[in-house]
């Protein structure tokens, strides 16, 4: 045995690489938890491609997973790996240049021969031509090792092979001084089944750490400190999960019954495999035939008195736009999920973008409004989902809720609620008429509105009393019998408006954090942008960079205070991962010279990127306030 | 959540529905809404509407828990004219409202009522996944072969060489027979009527109400203005009856004609006296093979109205797509001991992986 010098660390960013059928989302899985239980902070990304098994050592088949953990508030998954661990040539080409220099790259040396090479163009053997001359490169030869291991287990090789991934997870477990534990608690109850399985990968999860522990491989450890969070009870959770859960949270709480018609679509899936599970929570979900019958399915469920839901990704708003209009028309209740990916069309089906934002508000034909929330983290996804449940019920409308594959995908710590602190939400029924017809007879208005939030009745089918259509078709004002009259649709268009801005009184203002109390200069983000931009502004915080954040949640209605906001600054930049699609609805709406910084690589944004934009606008305002 | 489906085949598609009290008597007029009825003059969908409503109060349930749900289309008018809850929603789209519909909720009487077009073009989709699934709704299709409210174009089930306003050299579209869709659809009640007929008309609707699961069924319906005539030939009798009345358990026989089996095509259609009478097949919509009920809705002379075949051409049992799903949440719901309390949310919340930060 040999000793190792312990050296601590405030963050570290490991990504997993290998093909997408080497188990890295698992292996990235494990090691999350392990952190998360040691008390780090952190945020992680699955970054895979859309291909399920695309042709083995081929870049196109490259799966990663990143996560960066730290002693302190981690709001990224983090840029530039501080470790890499390419489980095959093709792993470390698609990668490599990305490992921060002076970074470790672990590879499985097995996997570098020359037929692999080969296929992906390798002159020369990258470990040995000095290319990598930058990094501690470590060449581990973790196919043979695994095989060494499981030598006495009576699998195939093939299958002895497939716990490689396990090797690496004890390997890096090692490497960051984590427990073992959990992983073995978790390999237990998915293999119970199997403990011929179970046995082989606890094998070689303990093979890969002695590796670490034995050899003089790695001449240093890392540690690296719990962070200091808020006290409380915390679990890991993606952006889907915590979607799904706020779902249920929503429709608990009004006591009503969720209904989720849904289609599978990358990156939105998970919130349906989520969902199905829960049906011990009373959650009904109806996997439909197409994106359309989802949000039918859905609204149909409303209609009959629950609280419908459909989940999707761009693709799928698309198809579900003529429904989502008969929601507005019919002013009913539900939740209308986007996940959002890179598009136009299929677009990148697995990788991130903000592009939907215009479509959410406006991508529907007339005069349509409905009520948009963006998430900004993934554990925010949970009160976000909460509070589209909570709108969508009180003012009888659909509520789009804007998240993305990197929020879906990605996860992060979560403090646990205190679920009896979750304010309740009325469904408040009709049970009773609301008019007088001609005859002066007692009769039901569907149309009635509430004079406060201007919301209609919601008579359930089985009410007795309160039967009534309802339809495309415009409706009369109040009775809500069909409707041509020019009058009625000019006022009734403007209520549904009108409505949905109503809803800015349970909405907070837009709040501003400028530390320096002397910031010319904000930026503003929406949705998933929050991590990058909040990483870099507590960064440049510290050294007294007068920068002000805030960050808009509410994109439709916009908190009251928006534009006074906006106005009170000299300068307001606004990124986005799309071509500019906040920015033109911020300077449509105040009039204000908002600064589009875009970009669309189905990555989210750099934090170091942030920081040279703050830095550049900060040192071009203090110059042009010399001048002055 | 307390609704008992041990033995399905003895329940009613209103099984789960509240009866009224036996006191009360309803009426046709309880089903009659305060709209104006605004098709054509002529159109046969009063006819339809005429014989729905006379009959629904067979049922003994209240209009409140019926719901009516349609497309676009004329035929989608129909909800307005009902004193139910009812929706109009958008085209072809009404069996996804109504799966939403009727799977969360067991206690309403779901009726779709839909045309050629909104039902086979736009939404043959959604016809043909509510059919497979078994969701016990009504489904009522009326085909007049022909879009009416768009001012006459062809439709899915119009015939080839129709000359319309959008094929005025003659369609070169080959028709659906909706029959033979639903069936491969494999639907679990298939039956077709005709509007001019009241009685069968009737008849039919009060057995797709009784059925459970999805019961189709297609009403021929003459659009006046647009397609008139369409089903005139089936009037014509000179040569003998042309439509052919199914019934279960009796022999297939139409005026002079009728229906033996044929080791070539299936079945065949015979004059009655050049066979003995123990050949004439009997109708059996009971028959799980839907082999017969398709061979019979391809029956030489159907689908240019020759010798065409009216009545249910299936009725078999299946369990319903949302008596499943309620019983799957049911068995977990009870296992658990009821819906959950705000306790059981928070373990939800918290998962399998948890840590203290003190």
């Amino acid at each position: 045995m040999t000793t190792h010098e312990v050296q601590q660390v405030h963050r570290i960013a490991v990504r997993f690489s290998g093909d997408s059928g080497d188990g890295m989302q698992l292996t990235g899985d494990r090691f999350t938890s392990d952190t998360a239980l040691f008390g780090n902070d952190l945020a992680t990304l699955p970054n895979y491609p859309s291909e399920i098994r695309a042709p083995q050592g081929t870049l196109a088949g490259v799966s990663n997973f990143q996560l960066q953990f730290g002693d302190h508030r981690i709001h990224t998954p983090g840029d530039k790996p501080d470790v890499l661990v390419a489980m095959n040539p093709a792993a470390l080409k698609a990668n490599s240049k990305e490992v921060r220099p002076g970074g470790h790259i672990i590879v499985d040396a097995d996997t570098f021969n020359k037929r692999a090479l080969d296929k992906l163009g390798y002159a020369d053997d990258p470990l040995t031509d000095g290319t990598l001359g930058d990094f501690y490169v470590h060449a581990v030869p973790m196919t043979s090792m695994t095989l060494a291991a499981l030598e006495e287990f009576d699998l195939s090789k093939k299958d002895k092979e497939r716990s490689k991934n396990m090797f690496a997870l004890g390997l890096v477990s090692w490497l960051f001084s984590h427990s073992l534990d959990s992983t073995k608690a978790f390999l237990t109850s998915k293999f119970a089944k199997k403990p011929h399985v179970l046995q082989a990968n606890v094998a070689a999860l303990e093979a890969g750490w002695t590796y670490g522990e034995n050899t003089e491989v790695f001449g240093v450890r890392y540690e690296v400190a719990p962070a200091t969070m808020e006290a409380g009870v915390y679990r890991n959770i993606t952006g889907n999960t915590a979607t799904a859960y706020g779902l249920v949270m929503g429709a608990h709480r009004a006591g009503l019954q969720l209904v989720l018609g849904s289609y599978p679509i990358t990156p939105a899936t998970d919130i349906l495999h989520a969902l199905s599970q829960l049906k011990r929570y009373n959650v009904m979900t109806m996997q439909m035939e197409d994106e359309i019958a989802g949000i039918g399915a859905a609204l149909g469920a409303s209609f009959a008195g629950k609280l419908g839901v459909t989940t999707t990704s761009g693709p799928g708003m698309c198809l579900k736009s003529e429904f989502m209009g008969l929601a507005v028309m019919t002013e009913l209740p539900l939740v209308i999920v986007d996940v959002q990916r890179g598009g136009p069309s299929t677009g990148l089906p697995t990788k991130t973008e903000q592009a939907d934002l215009l479509q959410a508000l406006y991508g529907r034909h007339g005069e349509s409004p409905v009520a948009v929330i963006a998430a900004q983290s993934p554990a925010d996804c949970f009160a976000a989902a909460y509070e589209a449940c909570a709108l969508a019920i009180k003012y009888r409308h659909p509520v789009i809720l804007l998240t993305d594959g990197y929020l879906g995908n990605g996860s992060e710590p979560w403090k646990l609620p205190d679920v009896s602190t979750i304010p309740a939400i009325t469904p408040d029924l009709a049970t009773a008429h609301n008019a007088v017809d001609a005859k002066g007879e007692p009769t039901f208005h569907p149309y009635k509105r509430d004079p406060q939030t201007l919301a209609r009745p919601w008579a359930v089918p089985g009410t007795p009393g309160l039967a009534h259509r309802i339809g495309g078709l415009e409706k009369a004002d109040g009775s809500g019998v069909i409707s041509q009259d020019p009058a009625n649709h000019d006022r009734m268009t403007r209520l549904r408006v009108e409505k949905v801005n109503r809803m800015v009184a349970d909405i907070p203002d837009l709040a501003v954090t400028d530390p320096t109390g002397e910031a010319d200069l904000l930026i503003l983000g929406w949705g998933s942008s929050y991590g990058p931009i909040t990483a870099a502004c507590q960064n440049l915080w510290k050294s007294g960079v007068p920068v002000a954040q805030a960050h808009l949640r509410h994109l439709n209605p916009l908190p009251k205070n928006t534009g006074e906001v906006l106005r009170r600054f000299k300068r307001v930049v606004v990124p986005e991962m799309n071509l500019g699609q906040l920015s033109k609805i911020l300077r449509a709406e105040f009039l204000v010279d908002i600064q589009s910084v875009t970009s669309v690589r189905g990555l989210p944004f750099a934090v170091p990127e942030i920081e040279d934009l703050i830095n550049q606008h900060v040192a071009d305002l203090a110059g042009t306030l010399q001048e002055a | 959540m307390t609704t008992d489906y041990s033995d399905l085949t003895e329940l009613a598609g209103t099984a789960f529905v509240p009866r009224v009290h036996s006191d009360r008597v309803l009426t046709k007029k309880e089903f009659v809404s305060d709209q104006e009825v605004r098709w054509c003059p002529g159109c046969g969908d009063y006819a339809i509407l005429a014989a729905f409503q006379q009959f629904v109060p067979e049922l003994g349930i209240a209009p409140e828990n019926m719901v009516v749900v349609s497309g676009i289309g004329c035929s989608s008018r129909f909800p307005y004219y009902v004193d139910s809850y009812g929706m109009h929603a958008i085209h072809g789209r009404a069996p996804s409202l109504a799966t939403g519909i009727a799977t969360s909720r067991p206690d309403l009487s779901v009726w779709i009522m839909t045309g050629d077009g909104d039902a086979l073009a736009i939404g043959g989709n959604h016809l043909i996944h509510a059919l497979r699934r078994n969701v016990n709704l009504n489904i009522v299709m009326f085909n007049n072969e022909i879009y009416g409210l768009t001012k006459g174009q062809y439709s899915p089930t119009s015939p080839a060489g129709l000359v319309t306003k959008s094929t005025p050299f003659g369609s070169v579209d080959h028709p659906f027979n909706p029959i033979r869709l639903a069936l491969g659809s494999d639907a679990t009640f298939v039956a077709r009527t005709i509007a001019s007929d009241r009685q069968h008309l009737t008849a039919t609707l009060r057995q797709a109400a009784l059925h459970r699961g999805a019961s189709f069924v297609e009403v021929l319906q003459n659009c006046v203005i647009f397609n008139d005539g369409a089903f005139d030939g089936l009037k014509d009798t000179t040569d003998g009856a042309r439509i052919l009345r199914m019934e279960a358990g009796q022999p297939l026989i139409a005026g002079e004609r009728c229906v033996v089996r044929d080791p070539l095509h299936g079945l065949t259609v015979v004059p009655t006296s050049a066979v003995d009478e123990s050949k004439i097949l009997k109708h059996d919509p009971k028959a799980h093979n839907p082999g017969i009920a398709f061979a019979l809705a391809s029956i030489e002379g159907a689908d240019n109205r020759d010798f065409l075949p009216i009545g249910v051409f299936r009725e078999i049992v299946r369990p319903a797509y949302d008596d499943e799903v309620r019983e799957q949440i049911r068995t977990y719901v009870d296992a658990a001991g009821g819906l959950p309390t705000d306790q059981d949310i928070a373990s939800l919340l918290a998962g399998r992986n948890t840590w203290t930060v003190s």
